[in-house]
């Protein structure tokens, strides 16, 4: 359904006076997504994970250079086409309740979504009705303001405004910090169920445990780029490739819970080769020259030279 | 929306107001009685030479001139509060009733540049912001700060040479034609002397609502929620439509009512140019002749003025903005 290839994303920023500079976030991203399975997307913050799903969106600020491809149902997704589909086909979930109009009733802000969709009004009012029955909202959830209601229940807000859309891919952007774990695993079901209607789902999340309790694959970012995608599976059965990823795992406190050592690399001082060369302990010289194609190792992708061994 | 909290923040701010006007009577009295002014010579007038020394320190003393401070400030006080202002010297009439006559003719002034100036302002700030960075946005805060930064009165004095000695197309003074009595001027006539001081009056305002309008925007256009409004496909008149106006309206509201004290302090500049026979031309009148108990008497006026200004911008947010209308209450 989607498919991202070579994404990198160039900011050009003024800085003192008129001098221009290039500042490239993202380099060599890559992401494939079917219908009906659920990708979660893992990186510490800076690793380009949102801007990843703005990009897709097409709503990235305006001094932004998009690079390489994405296709969406086999057709390039041109700043022409990602308006058409942004909002129908592709829908975003967003963070938390910061991203409601804090002025507006929350039933009037996803019908507004219904009704961007296509859908007259009288229409849009039942879809609604509808969504916030299937997510246990009562239907007094409609006439509150965001700040009325409560984490959870905002939680199940936000789903919905992708819900009335008839969206079939669905991207949610961090969708669990800070909540009630029960919370978090209703939200990953709602995700999941998402998933088994047929949509195809982005979980972008920092949080690898929430990402393996859902997701049939996970891509992991560093430093704007894909270091590994591995099947969820991969993980507890140890077969993983990439060193970053390995030392994730790692750190997971029901594991050895010793932190990934270094920090990753800022966008304004990148390293030449790979872009995890300055903290990974297999480096050699091969490893220096030039950044690693991504490649296919144990039935999973790769962006690491010695991931085979 | 709840009584109480109501009722609580009007009690607040009637007594706000009691303890100011009670500062501000303090502070009128205390420059009163430094002023060079002498009451008797004052009240006398022409006259003074006609009458002896003895004569003077008798009126003096019935009024109580050698009485304390004190004390003559708590008598002038009753009266003040017991609604005998005194009578204005300029006009000879009660100055409650002058300065009620005086700023009805002012309200229609003021009123049409408030709302010229709210509307307009609001306008140029919605169009600068919605196109930050373009030529149309720097016309406009070109425009906004150039009039920000001329003095009204001169702003006033090239309107008045422009449209009313080069153009005629506005009457030069006043508030109906000269020689026609008060009940024969009809409502365009009125309308027509009324146009250019309060589009003049307007000017002031214009600048600020519009640049606060501009700022406030742009915040709302690169906050969360209109990114997430541009993912769900929003267009850019979409955005202003459903969520920029309303989170733009309220702040511009509150400051459009906390400005109606420098439209007061502009309209007196205005009619003054204009001579337009209202309560700012009143003011610099008592204040040319030492006409004392009119000034004070506007002076309270005014401070009761600006403050309702302020309480109408606080009630705004109690009353419009549903987080402090319905507070810390959650639905269930
Ligand atoms: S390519 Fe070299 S430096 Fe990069 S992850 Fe693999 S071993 Fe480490």
């Amino acid at each position: 359904m989607l498919s991202v290839s070579n994404l990198s994303v160039t900011f050009s920023q003024y800085e003192q006076g008129l001098r221009r500079k290039q500042l490239t976030v993202i380099t060599d991203l890559d992401l494939e997504v079917k219908a009906g399975e659920v990708v979660a997307v893992v990186g510490a913050s800076g690793s380009g994970k949102s801007l990843l799903a703005h990009a897709i969106l097409g709503i990235l600020p305006e001094n932004a250079t998009v690079g390489g491809t994405m296709l969406f149902q086999g057709q390039p997704l041109t700043p022409g086409r990602c308006q058409q589909l942004r909002g129908k086909a592709i829908a975003l979930v967003p963070q938390s309740v910061g991203y409601l109009d804090p002025l507006m009733r929350v039933g009037q802000q996803v019908q507004r979504v219904a009704q961007l969709n296509g859908l007259p009004r009288s229409a849009a009012q039942t879809a609604v009705k509808r969504t916030f029955q299937r997510y246990d909202l009562p239907p007094q959830a409609a006439r509150c303001y965001p700040f009325q209601v409560s984490g959870g229940m905002a939680r199940r807000v936000l789903v919905s405004t992708a819900v009335v859309s008839q969206a079939e891919l669905v991207i949610a952007d961090e969708p669990t910090p800070g909540l009630h774990p029960d919370v978090v695993v209703e939200t990953l079901n709602h995700l999941r169920e998402l998933a088994q209607e047929g949509r195809g789902v982005i979980l972008i999340t920092h949080d690898i445990e929430a990402a393996l309790m859902v997701a049939d694959r996970v891509a992991v970012f560093y430093a704007g780029t894909t270091a590994e995608i591995a099947s969820a599976q991969d993980f507890a059965t140890g077969n993983l490739r990439h060193p970053y990823t390995q030392a994730l795992w790692r750190s997971l406190p029901q594991n050895d819970f010793i932190p990934v050592p270094g920090n990753q690399p800022s966008p304004e001082a990148l390293p030449v080769g790979c872009l995890f060369s300055d903290r990974c302990p297999w480096m050699t010289e091969a490893c220096l020259p030039e950044r690693p194609a991504l490649r296919a190792v144990r039935g999973g992708l790769v962006r690491c030279i010695h991931a085979d061994r | 929306m709840q009584l109480k909290p109501i009722l609580l923040f009007f009690s607040y701010k009637l007594v706000r107001l009691a303890l100011l006007l009670v500062a501000v009577a303090v502070l009128t009295f205390g420059l009163m009685s430094l002023s060079p002014i002498d009451p008797v010579r004052a009240y006398v007038g022409a006259d003074m030479l006609q009458i002896s020394a003895a004569q003077r320190e008798l009126i003096a003393e019935r009024w109580g001139l050698d009485q304390p401070m004190i004390v003559r400030f708590w008598d002038w006080f009753g009266q003040i509060v017991q609604g005998n202002w005194g009578t204005s010297m300029v006009f000879n009439q009660p100055v409650l009733q002058v300065i009620g006559q005086r700023f009805l003719v002012s309200l229609q002034l003021l009123a049409i540049a408030w709302l010229l100036s709210g509307l307009l302002g609001l306008v140029l700030g919605v169009l600068a912001g919605a196109f930050e960075g373009t030529w149309i946005d720097r016309g406009i805060r070109l425009y906004a700060y150039t009039l920000a930064s001329s003095p009204t009165f001169w702003v006033a004095l090239l309107l008045l040479i422009f449209f009313s000695v080069s153009l005629r197309l506005t009457p030069i003074c006043c508030a109906a034609p000269p020689g026609v009595l008060a009940q024969n001027v009809t409502f365009w006539q009125h309308l027509h002397h009324l146009l250019l001081p309060a589009l003049t009056l307007s000017i002031i305002g214009i600048a600020s609502i519009a640049l606060h309008t501009r700022q406030k925007l742009i915040d709302v256009l690169h906050s969360d929620y209109v990114l997430f409004a541009r993912a769900q496909g929003e267009s850019l008149w979409g955005i202003l439509q459903h969520h920029g106006l309303r989170n733009i309206l309220l702040p511009a509201l509150t400051l459009q009512f906390a400005s109606l004290s420098e439209l007061f302090g502009g309209s007196v500049l205005v009619e003054q140019v204009f001579a337009y026979p209202g309560l700012g031309q009143a003011t610099v009148q008592a204040a040319l002749r030492s006409d004392v108990p009119l000034l004070v008497g506007i002076v309270f006026f005014s401070a009761l003025f600006v403050y309702t200004g302020n309480t109408l911008a606080d009630l705004s947010y109690q009353v419009i903005d549903p987080r402090i209308r319905i507070g810390g209450r959650r639905a269930a």
